[in-house]
């Protein structure tokens, strides 16, 4: 009995592991585990075939492929735009810095109900925004389009907040050595700084997409939810459940799980990878 | 020869058109510059403006009695009293998990710090479908509960256990990496001296993590005044009883009320920027008493 | 290729790095820059190679004025301190770089950029690390493929920036003496920067020894040594001693006594000066007269001499002076010494 105490735990004179840690595991256990657990055994209770049936049900596999199209593009987006936005708060000085940098993590603080309504009020076709796009045939509340709005904004800080801390640590010698060995600014940039940002890069793509696949609040007001078109999975699991149709909520919601499974289990190989073949600089 | 003609060429050149290797042209810089401000202008500072621009489109005094018109008074007390129950009870889970996992070493560590995280990869509305699935009245314990007269799902115990399950790992996220950077060395010191183990972790332990456990707090509460999806499915949006404020938005907005969604939503958007405003000011003031303060 | 840096003056923030400094360097010379931290080596090291722009003054290469060229156009071979190898690249694929960057008309074809990149390798004595990672190696294998990399792009100049200072000391010697016969091999004009007056020394055909942005003096390891220019330069290679002294019509005094010693061919003009002797320049003598005279306050074993802690004159300065082992001298002994060798400079 004492040997496999201290094969599970090494010993140590600091008291309360015994109270932390079956608290947290209790706690952990009851709160998120059980309910999880639950969810998990009632699809698999729903049967092989009937399972299929209902994950394959057209208007949830169009619903499924909103979710994970738009937030794949907005994802993108933020890939492209994050790094240009950690690249200027990083490496320039300018008027306005500091606010743009505490103004990141709005979509963190910000409820995203009143994000949903406030990015359709903008881009709706006589919103601040929406106004200019209307006369050239362009709707985006409304319309998927819309969704990948709110998707870039809820998901908005999580490259720049990857890539921020492995930007302002690169060595800046790299680049220096790069130039004297004749490099152009944009190569060394593409050749020497980039490749060094991608594991930042990835992860907080995977983090962001895995972020907007699950986001409901945001969409549901921008998009327009018109079954087939504008209608995202979560909301989906919202109308089923509606409907008292818990089968299909399951089955819904274990299709998404299982995705976000494999995107995290990629995340953690990515940065293994990484980790294995560039030392620890990731 | 090739050199001549670029010392021909650089002589009359200005001392001026040099720059340094690691750093762009001054219009790159500003094109760059200019681009980041524009996309953030159009993602993140033009909704902020909507919000606070139609909930005062009637005035000041619309906007007041949007807020205190009863419905919304109830929303914001049931908000408040979500918050008051689910971030102390994260606080005092972050703190133990945080203890057990920082200052001991044990099997299944990473797995542990794992599963703290999950609530983070899982969508809120499934969070919400499987607390309906536990305690809905076809769930697995609804129904027992409901022979003892006892509500979870559709009812303020729903609301508060969907908000402590979405916001659990705040706290936890916070301590883990300061404390397992701290070490055990300060508290084995104080063992040692004589102190008792909760004297050593009121005086020795909590001191250290203070504004680290501040900051978690902030973010915590926060995301629980916020919380949408997760509390939509499980609330089942009973007015003046279930709604919290953000549900309140949307029963609003719904209702074409917009001036009276945007009012309500202008508390919540306060909120945020208090919750920024802080937030910067610790980071900034105690960036060293906080190991992973950013990116979550 | 030559080196001409003419008058060259840089500030950081207006703090003063480098004062109108002049240095010219020949052809296929190994120039050590010598001084302490803060002194402007590795700031005049940067200048040369385009990595800061100049304040004032101009830097030819050749019959080339390269002031104003970007680090791109002047072609130097730069190794840094912590080499700042490229992590995500293979070995060959950092020693190829600078080729594979040229634009496509003066750029070798792959396989060309592949043999020169082995052919390197072997240079360096590293054949068969072509396909690892700079994270598989070790120190001494990271610097020396810095070199090789610096060596790919055939630069005017290889200049490198305390080559060695992250080395431990055993890989710091060995490396010391492959470097010296590397540029004997290859005969590129170098320049590199240390703090370590031995390395300099040992290495370097001159050295370069600078404080406070300034150059203090440029001359051979014996001509720095043995003649040292100032007093700075004296206190900082090997160890030093100053008493303080008065010249009196071409006399020198300490102490208010005379010292037989002749003031030298170096003009020292009368008033208050500086003495500067190393401590094994001093013999311990009988004869009394013009001698200098000291009370001994403490004795040191160092591993093959014995060093005496002297105390001397009213103002009670400290000389150290090395005597043989076998001498035995116990404290508070008053001992009279004799300079052999000793350098004057002016106070004033």
């Amino acid at each position: 009995m004492t040997s496999a105490r201290l094969a599970f735990k090494q010993p140590s004179i600091l008291p309360g592991f015994g109270l932390s840690f079956g608290f947290t595991l209790a706690y952990l256990g009851l709160i998120v585990l059980f309910p999880l657990a639950v969810l998990i055994l009632k699809s698999a209770g729903l049967g092989w075939t009937e399972f299929w049936r209902l994950a394959l049900d057209p208007r949830t596999v169009a619903a499924l492929r909103l979710s994970f199209g738009a937030s794949a593009i907005a994802a993108a987006i933020n890939l492209v735009f994050g790094l240009l936005i950690a690249w200027v708060l990083v490496r320039y000085r300018f008027v306005g810095r500091r606010l743009i940098d505490a103004m990141i993590d709005l979509p963190f603080a910000l409820p995203t109900a009143v994000a949903g309504i406030a990015l359709t009020a903008i881009y709706a076709p006589n919103g601040w925004v929406g106004q200019f796009f209307a006369p050239l045939g362009i709707k985006i509340a409304y319309t998927p389009l819309g969704a990948v709005v709110a998707l870039v904004f809820v998901s908005l800080p999580f490259v720049v907040r990857t890539v921020e801390p492995v930007l302002a640590e690169i060595d800046r010698e790299r680049e220096e050595a790069a130039a004297t060995l004749g490099a152009s600014r944009l190569l060394t940039v593409w050749r020497v700084v980039l490749p060094s940002l991608v594991p930042a890069l990835l992860t907080g793509f995977t983090l962001a997409l895995a972020r907007s696949i699950g986001e409901y609040g945001s969409v549901i007001f921008i998009a327009g939810n018109i079954p087939y078109v504008s209608e995202i999975a979560p909301l989906l699991i919202v109308i089923r459940l509606e409907e008292f149709d818990y089968p299909a909520a399951t089955a819904i919601a274990a299709m998404m799980l299982g995705i976000s499974f494999v995107l995290l289990l990629t995340i953690n190989l990515i940065g293994a990878w990484s980790r294995r073949r560039f030392g620890h600089a990731v | 020869m090739r050199s001549e003609t670029i010392a021909a060429s650089v002589a009359e050149r200005p001392a001026k058109a040099w720059r340094p290797a690691t750093s762009e042209t001054p219009a790159t810089r500003r094109v760059l510059i200019a681009i980041a401000g524009i996309f953030l202008g159009l993602v993140l500072l033009l909704p902020l403006g909507a919000v606070f621009a139609q909930a005062f489109s009637g005035g000041w005094s619309l906007y007041l009695a949007a807020l205190a018109e009863p419905d919304a008074v109830a929303a914001m007390r049931l908000t408040l009293l979500v918050a008051a129950i689910a971030v102390p009870a994260n606080l005092v889970f972050g703190v133990a998990a945080a203890w057990a996992i920082a200052k001991f070493e044990f099997r299944g560590k990473s797995l542990l710090v794992t599963l703290i995280d999950l609530p983070f990869s899982v969508s809120p509305v499934i969070s919400g479908l499987a607390y309906i699935l536990v305690f809905g009245s076809h769930g697995l314990l609804g129904p027992w509960l409901d022979a003892y007269g006892i509500k979870v799902a559709f009812a303020v115990p729903g609301i508060v256990l969907v908000t402590i399950f979405v916001t659990l790992p705040f706290v936890a996220r916070e301590l883990i990496p300061l404390m397992e950077e701290q070490g055990a060395g300060e508290e084995e010191a104080a063992l040692s001296l004589g102190a008792s183990g909760w004297k050593t972790f009121l005086f020795v332990t909590l001191p250290n993590v203070k504004w680290a456990l501040l900051y978690g707090v902030l973010l915590c509460n926060a995301r629980a005044m916020g919380e949408f999806g997760a509390v939509s499915v499980i609330s089942g949006h009973i007015r003046g009883l279930t709604n919290t404020m953000p549900l309140h938005v949307e029963i609003l907005y719904n209702e074409y009320a917009f001036q009276a969604a945007f009012a309500v939503a202008s508390l919540l958007a306060i909120l945020a920027l208090l919750t920024l405003a802080l937030k910067t000011f610790l980071e900034w003031r105690f960036a060293g008493d906080m190991a992973g303060a950013r990116g979550h | 290729m030559d080196i001409r840096i003419q008058k060259v003056s840089k500030a950081f923030d207006r703090f003063p790095a480098l004062h109108d400094v002049s240095l010219s360097i020949r052809s296929g010379e190994l120039i050590a820059l010598l001084g302490p931290s803060g002194s402007g080596k590795t700031t005049l090291l940067r200048l040369i190679a385009g990595l800061e722009a100049l304040d004032a003054g101009r830097i030819h290469f050749g019959d080339t004025d390269a002031s104003h060229l970007s680090v791109q156009e002047r072609n130097v071979g730069f190794v840094f301190q912590h080499y700042a190898l490229f992590k995500h690249m293979s070995v060959l694929d950092n020693i190829g770089f600078g080729l594979a960057v040229r634009p496509w008309r003066t750029r070798p074809s792959g396989a060309e950029i592949h043999r020169r990149a082995e052919a390197l390798l072997e240079l360096i004595q590293l054949p068969g690390l072509g396909h690892r990672f700079p994270a598989q190696l070790s120190g001494g294998q990271r610097q020396r493929i810095a070199l090789a990399r610096a060596l790919a792009i055939e630069p005017r100049v290889l200049l490198l920036d305390e080559p060695f200072g992250a080395l431990d000391a055993k890989v710091r010697k060995d490396l010391r003496r492959w470097l010296r016969e590397l540029h004997d091999e290859t005969g590129h004009t170098t320049v590199f920067v240390t703090h370590d007056q031995e390395e300099a020394m040992e290495l370097a055909d001159r050295v370069v020894v600078m404080s406070n942005g300034r150059i203090e003096q440029i001359g051979t390891a014996d001509e720095i040594y043995d003649s040292p220019a100032s007093p700075f330069v004296f206190s900082f290679i090997g160890a030093s001693n100053a008493l303080k002294v008065t010249i009196e019509y071409g006399r020198i005094h300490h102490a208010g006594q005379p010292l037989a010693l002749p003031k030298g061919d170096a003009a020292v003009p009368d008033g208050p000066a500086k003495l500067y002797l190393r401590p094994h320049d001093l013999r311990l003598t009988d004869d009394g007269a013009g001698a200098i005279r000291g009370i001994v306050t403490g004795t040191r074993r160092t591993s093959g001499t014995r060093l005496l802690e002297i105390e001397v004159g009213p103002q009670r300065e400290r000389l150290e002076v090395e005597v043989p082992v076998s001498a035995t001298i116990a404290a508070r002994e008053t001992v009279t010494l004799r300079p052999e060798r000793w350098q004057l400079y002016s106070d004033a």
